[in-house]
């Protein structure tokens, strides 16, 4: 019973810490919006712009990560660590 | 009809005393690094100061690209960091890379890539240290008002931190949702494919036919564009620290 509960806290834990996904989406597809903007109002700028855009992308990512990274250990770590502690 | 998930971390492959372990992790890495010893020595062996062989044009373009690159974003001051900045990037590109031949990335060990930014994070704190002066770093960590010493110390280990874990997110997350495609076809497979009568239906298992093209384009994106994608990122960032950091801030 007790390994049960222990198991779907985890797996529920996981899931809400997926959560986290929603904003970098939402702040990712805003910046390449922004982007395309951009590069149509100046086309020749295009080289810079696509790679300004992929380095915010990639930094607005990381929070996203960190919630995945949350997930990872409550799923494969999580679980040994309380188990064991019963 | 029971698919097993396997996803472990680093295999450990030989313990040595003391605590010490080999494992796939330092194997691979030291597979990389000897591939790209190879290479640079294959690029670069009896140059000639005209250049005549399609060897030499690579190479001399590949040095000019990253040379280009380098003073284009931290300015002709740090030119002397561009043999690192290059060895970062081929080595974290080609640590990811590695995965499309089925083995263990090493980036997707959270050491390697910690270990990276660790090298960065004493880079910059030694030209902020070597810019505004001991006294100087330590006084830049207590603005703008007293209060805000703890948040300033954690936003400069922040740095080193979601490097590596950017880096290791990325690769590690790509490697996990390829696993469970991979584990979820097959399960599929065996689900439509062992309804069939006779002999096809005991091949089901053995020729998952269902694995042959979704896992490709994944992998496209995982393997190639996601992994040189953050190789670039973390060259450009390492690039962008270190040159502000040694800005004098005397606004």
């Amino acid at each position: 019973m007790e390994r049960a509960l222990v198991l779907m806290g985890c797996a529920i834990g996981a899931g809400l810490a997926l959560i986290a996904g929603i904003g970098p989406g939402i702040g990712e597809g805003y910046a390449v919006g922004k982007a395309c903007e951009a590069i149509a109002r100046q086309p020749e700028q295009k080289g810079s712009v696509t790679t300004t855009m992929l380095m915010g992308c990639a930094i607005a990512e990381t929070t996203g990560l960190y919630g995945l990274i949350i997930g990872l250990l409550l799923i494969f770590v999580a679980p040994g660590l309380f188990l064991n502690r019963l | 009809m029971h698919t097993q998930i396997e996803i472990t971390g680093a295999k450990i492959l030989l313990e040595l005393p003391f605590g010490l372990t080999i494992t796939e992790t330092q194997v691979n890495m030291w597979i990389v690094m000897a591939l790209i010893t190879g290479v640079c020595i294959w690029l670069t062996h009896d140059l000639k100061v005209k250049p005549t062989s399609k060897r030499q044009i690579i190479a001399e373009y590949l040095v000019n690209l990253v040379t280009n690159f380098v003073e284009g974003n931290m300015g002709k001051k740090f030119k002397s960091y561009t043999p690192f900045v290059a060895a970062l990037f081929s080595l974290a590109m080609c640590c990811s890379l590695i995965s499309l031949l089925g083995m263990y990335s090493p980036t997707s060990d959270l050491n390697t890539t910690i270990g990276w930014a660790l090298i960065v994070f004493f880079i910059i704190t030694y030209y902020k240290i070597k810019t505004n002066g001991p006294l100087g770093y330590a006084k830049s960590l207590t603005e703008p008002i007293f209060i805000m010493t703890p948040m300033n110390i954690i936003g400069e280990f922040s740095t080193p931190i979601s490097m590596a874990f950017r880096l290791f997110g990325n690769v590690a997350s790509g490697s996990v949702i390829s696993a469970l495609v991979y584990a979820a076809l097959a399960w599929l497979n065996g689900v439509i494919f062992g309804w069939l009568p006779g002999f096809l239906g005991e091949w089901a298992d053995l020729f998952p036919i269902l694995q042959l093209g979704l896992p490709a384009v994944l992998s496209l994106y995982f393997d190639i564009f996601s992994s040189v994608l953050q190789a670039f990122i973390f060259c450009m960032l390492t690039m962008l620290y270190i040159a502000s950091a040694a800005q004098t801030e005397e606004a």
